[in-house]
């Protein structure tokens, strides 16, 4: 009984994560995401596509020195964690990721079948 | 098309920043607020330094002002956000643009002609020495 109770808490803590800010754009062709990771080395970011959802996570990693004493924390959750449900028109399989200076950018292209098309209107 | 979701794993996130800005409403900072600025700050303190790290993702370094003036540390700058391309829509508009300064009241000790700054996978983190004469020194009892 108490084992299950530990579990379940294990199970819930990694979820816990600071929320990043986020803009994303969207053109004729797809979909720009852009989220603010500071303090994430390249090493640490996880992205992740399962199903129709896009999940972004980092760890936070940056140099202390030995014995600092934390007097304010506004950064207080050592990972950044956040989820978009994807529309189906998205293809996940292009994907591509920028990370420069603890900004992500994700461009996720539209399917060719989803680009626009022009639907002429006929007046009869 | 719904591109916002709820995001119900992140609840535990979602009331801790609740929380904080309940707190803020009651006991606010003079200078409007300590919490929830950009960049974001965290300070830490050692015996021997003042350390101060602001999160500033997507800045130049080079146009981030860092000054130290009668016993406040300044961190100032602009961050400018790629132009919106033609015929795009923004869907989602939560990442800070325009100017920024932010302000951080120093302890007495500190050595103001003593301190270094280094930008890293967007943070800065700034260290200020504290004085010779502050670093605790053990007395030995003869």
């Amino acid at each position: 009984m108490s084992n299950n109770v530990e579990k379940t808490s294990e199970s819930v803590r990694p979820d816990t994560g600071l929320f990043p800010p986020v803009n994303v754009v969207e053109d004729a062709n797809g979909i720009t995401l852009f989220a603010d990771l500071a303090g994430v080395p390249k090493d640490k970011l996880g992205l992740q596509v399962e199903a129709d959802t896009l999940t972004i996570e980092g760890e936070v990693s940056f140099a202390m020195p030995e014995g600092m004493e934390s007097l304010h924390a506004e950064v207080s959750l050592p990972r950044y964690r956040r989820a978009f449900t994807l529309s189906k028109e998205l293809d996940t399989e292009k994907v591509a990721a920028e990370f420069v200076n603890g900004v992500l950018t994700l461009r996720i292209p539209k399917a060719a079948h989803a680009q626009p098309r022009k639907i002429e209107i006929r007046v009869d | 098309m719904y591109y916002r979701t709820f995001f119900p794993r992140d609840i535990i996130a979602e009331l801790d920043r609740l929380q904080r800005d309940m707190q803020q409403a009651y006991d606010p900072s003079i200078r409007g607020g300590l919490r929830g600025g950009f960049p974001a700050l965290n300070v830490g303190s050692t015996p021997q330094s003042v350390e101060i790290y602001a999160f500033a993702p997507g800045v130049d370094p080079a146009a981030i002002d860092v000054q130290i003036e009668k016993g406040v540390l300044t961190v100032a700058g602009e961050r400018t956000l790629p132009a919106l391309p033609e015929k795009a829509t923004l869907h989602i508009d939560e990442r800070f643009a325009g100017r920024f300064r932010r302000v951080v009241t120093l302890p007495d000790d500190i050595d103001p002609n003593n301190a270094s700054a280094k930008y890293r996978d967007g943070v800065l983190h700034i260290s200020i020495a504290r004085k010779e004469t502050a670093v605790p020194r053990r007395i030995s009892i003869q």
